[in-house]
């Protein structure tokens, strides 16, 4: 088994007749995944290599039973490509798209909630892959190997990292998600650590926290009262100077909170294997499947 | 995107959110001018995007116009120095002149986007004009929080409800209300990321007056608000900072000698945090992001070589959407174009590895290899 994404998974690239659209919708084909069309409003009809184009994301589900959908929209029109997916009644809506303004997130998150069916992931992450199976995202597919170990992220490269060093020990991932590196996003670490928790064939899982906000606090809560699975973690920011913005909106140390110092502390004290060094991460992995 | 006091008072004014009145002086001629339509006495304030102007003596007091002149000429071209700016201080090249207020209280006002509820947040504290990091740590009780549903909007009994709290009553208590409502109208019109109104004052008169105004913007959302845009001071941002966003690099210096060039700000993040773990320090933050062209590989070099204190640059590419062939090339044309004098680590990954690979060794260049994120800051510390 795996997560969000599967062999079953029928997907949907909105955006897809743009560059970056199509180029991913080619590279989750390649991978496996059943990519059955695109949605570009005014370009219904036409068909872009191979992939049947809708004006709407509703008709596009009637036509083809799509129950998954990746977003490239440009930003300042996301918002509206995440409601339409929401409103068409998608399960599964993988936002890639990168710089959404805030307020725009504040609303969608207003209305997730009358979706309970819906689950959005993003937006600003790499989208989510299930190793040998299925991927709705944009990371390099051969770096990952089908296993156990579920992984969880705030970002998008430094997943490949630690899914690179986990491949390298010989340790298998059951799925990768980016949940994103906004302020605001659609899913949480947390929402992601139950979907991992209640998955038989996960068995350990990586979380890669950051900077900003206290998403690393809640997960060590959580963490400490229901999971039931050994999570190791790294913190990525240890060095960055406060008041900076760190790339990701997200990642910003503000009025002395945000520390990764005092995230790795309470994650680490409420029983999560926390790593100092990104190198480690593979590492420490594999010392927990070890001892079991 | 930050803004200056003068703007935001401009923008508070054009919203209808009461304000000390102002005028920015453009020499001390007018400052003196100003200061007369004042009723002699004015406030003179240095503008720049820091806070604690005042103890750095970048507000002050004039009794007359000649006061005011003075000041002027004492505070243009001043290097101001707080304790936000730093050591090096801010170079202050815009001075606001504005008329005194009769304070009878100062408290505090803003509006955030706050993430664990992802919605706009109302604080307000009847203890103004000192930091409110302070009052949440010594007295939490003493600040006041309203969630805002982005459905409805800030309602009335939430503006009245912030109003009471702050003490406000009568004529003031109206006055407070529309303040408020217009405050967060303006908040979200303009996709604000944070409005801070410290010290909001209540007059002697009973007017509610912002007397100084902290503005940031979302930058994703800049480009819907060309307005807010048209306030972008590029002389209060580090100019290796706006020269690397031209090539849509996302470059932050810091005080170390290793440069590092990355893609993703994760991976950026996690590539200086193992400098430091090795013993080494980076000089600074970049993201070179998916889209890189060489030409801003090559930029993103000569950026982080005109910081004479880096010894060494740690090129660490994870490839996704980034290839790590044009990496590679950009590489190349960098030590071609603008020559390297300083070791340079590279380690690559991903899409394209093998190409990017044979492009390096094919240059001729001499490049220290690293395999792996450890081994690369361990070579990056040693060659320094």
């Amino acid at each position: 088994m795996s997560v969000l994404v599967d062999r079953a998974t029928k997907l949907l690239v909105q955006g897809i007749t743009g560059k970056q659209g199509l180029y991913h919708a080619i590279g989750c084909r390649d991978y496996g995944t059943q990519v059955v069309g695109g949605v570009t409003p005014g370009k219904g009809g036409t068909v872009v290599e191979g992939f049947p184009v809708f004006n709407s994301v509703s008709k596009a589900r009637a036509e083809t039973g799509a129950n998954a959908t990746m977003i490239f929209v440009p930003p300042l029109a996301a918002m509206d490509a995440i409601l339409e997916a929401l409103d068409a009644g998608i399960e599964l809506i993988v936002c890639i798209t990168e710089g959404i303004p805030v307020l725009d997130m504040v609303r969608v998150k207003r209305v997730l909630p009358d979706y309970p069916n819906s689950r959005l992931i993003g937006p600003n992450g790499p989208g989510v892959i299930s190793p040998g199976k299925g991927k709705i995202g944009i990371m390099p597919g051969h770096i990952h190997k089908s296993g156990h170990v579920g992984v969880v992220s705030r970002s998008g490269t430094l997943t490949y990292e630690a899914v690179g060093q986990l491949t390298a020990q010989g340790i298998g991932q059951s799925s990768c998600i980016g949940i994103g590196g906004d302020p605001i996003t659609g899913s949480s670490f947390i929402d992601i650590l139950d979907l991992f928790n209640h998955d038989p064939d996960t068995h350990a899982i990586v979380l890669i926290g950051e900077i900003g906000g206290g998403a690393e606090e809640a997960v060590a809560v959580h963490t400490k009262n229901h999971m039931t699975k050994p999570v190791v973690a790294f913190v990525a920011g240890q060095t960055a100077p406060q008041g900076r913005r760190m790339g990701h909106a997200g990642a910003i140390i503000s009025g002395g909170k945000g520390k990764a110092s005092e995230k790795m502390e309470v994650m680490a004290a409420a029983g999560i294997i926390v790593v100092k060094s990104p190198a480690d991460i593979g590492k420490a992995m594999a010392e927990c499947l070890a001892k079991g | 995107m930050n803004i200056h006091e003068y703007q935001a008072k401009e923008l508070l004014r054009k919203y209808g959110v009461a304000t000390q009145e102002g005028q920015v002086a453009l020499d001390q001629d007018e400052a003196r001018k100003i200061a007369a339509r004042y009723g002699g006495k004015a406030v003179v304030k240095a503008q720049i995007h820091a806070g604690g102007r005042g103890k750095g003596g970048g507000v002050q007091f004039a009794k007359t116009p000649d006061e005011a002149a003075e000041l002027w000429t004492r505070m243009m071209g001043m290097n101001l120095v707080t304790k936000q700016t730093g050591p090096e201080g801010r170079l202050v090249r815009t001075v606001f002149v504005c008329n005194p207020a009769d304070i009878a209280r100062e408290l505090y006002l803003s509006l955030l986007v706050d993430r664990g509820t992802s919605r706009i947040t109302l604080l307000a504290s009847t203890e103004g004009g000192v930091e409110i990091e302070e009052v949440a740590a010594n007295t939490p009780e003493k600040i006041v929080k309203v969630v805002i549903d982005p459905a409805v909007g800030l309602l009335g009994f939430q503006a009245r409800q912030i109003c009471f709290a702050l003490g406000l009553a009568g004529a003031t208590l109206n006055k407070g209300v529309v303040f408020v409502r217009n405050l967060y109208r303006l908040f979200l019109e303009n996709d604000c990321s944070l409005v801070e109104i410290n010290p909001l004052v209540i007059t002697e008169q009973g007017e509610v007056l912002a007397l100084d105004a902290k503005m940031s913007f979302d930058d994703n959302a800049l480009a819907r608000h060309p307005e807010i845009l048209a306030f972008r001071d590029s002389n209060e941002e580090a100019p290796e900072e706006v020269e690397a966003s031209k090539f849509n690099l996302n470059f932050i210096k810091l005080d170390g000698n290793i440069g590092c060039m990355v893609n993703g700000a994760g991976l950026a993040m996690a590539t200086m945090d193992i400098i430091k773990y090795h013993g080494g320090s980076p000089a600074n933050f970049l993201d070179v992001g998916g889209g890189a062209t060489e030409d801003a590989v090559k930029n993103a070099f000569r950026i982080i070589l005109q910081d004479p204190a880096v010894k060494a640059v740690l090129v660490n590419i994870f490839g996704g959407i980034m290839r790590c062939d044009i990496v590679a090339s950009g590489i190349v044309r960098a030590a071609r174009e603008i020559g390297i004098q300083v070791p340079v680590i590279v380690r690559l990954e991903g899409a394209k590895v093998e190409e990017g690979k044979r492009i390096l060794a094919e240059s001729g260049l001499k490049l220290i290899v690293a395999s792996g994120l450890e081994d690369a800051a361990e070579k990056a510390v040693a060659s320094i």
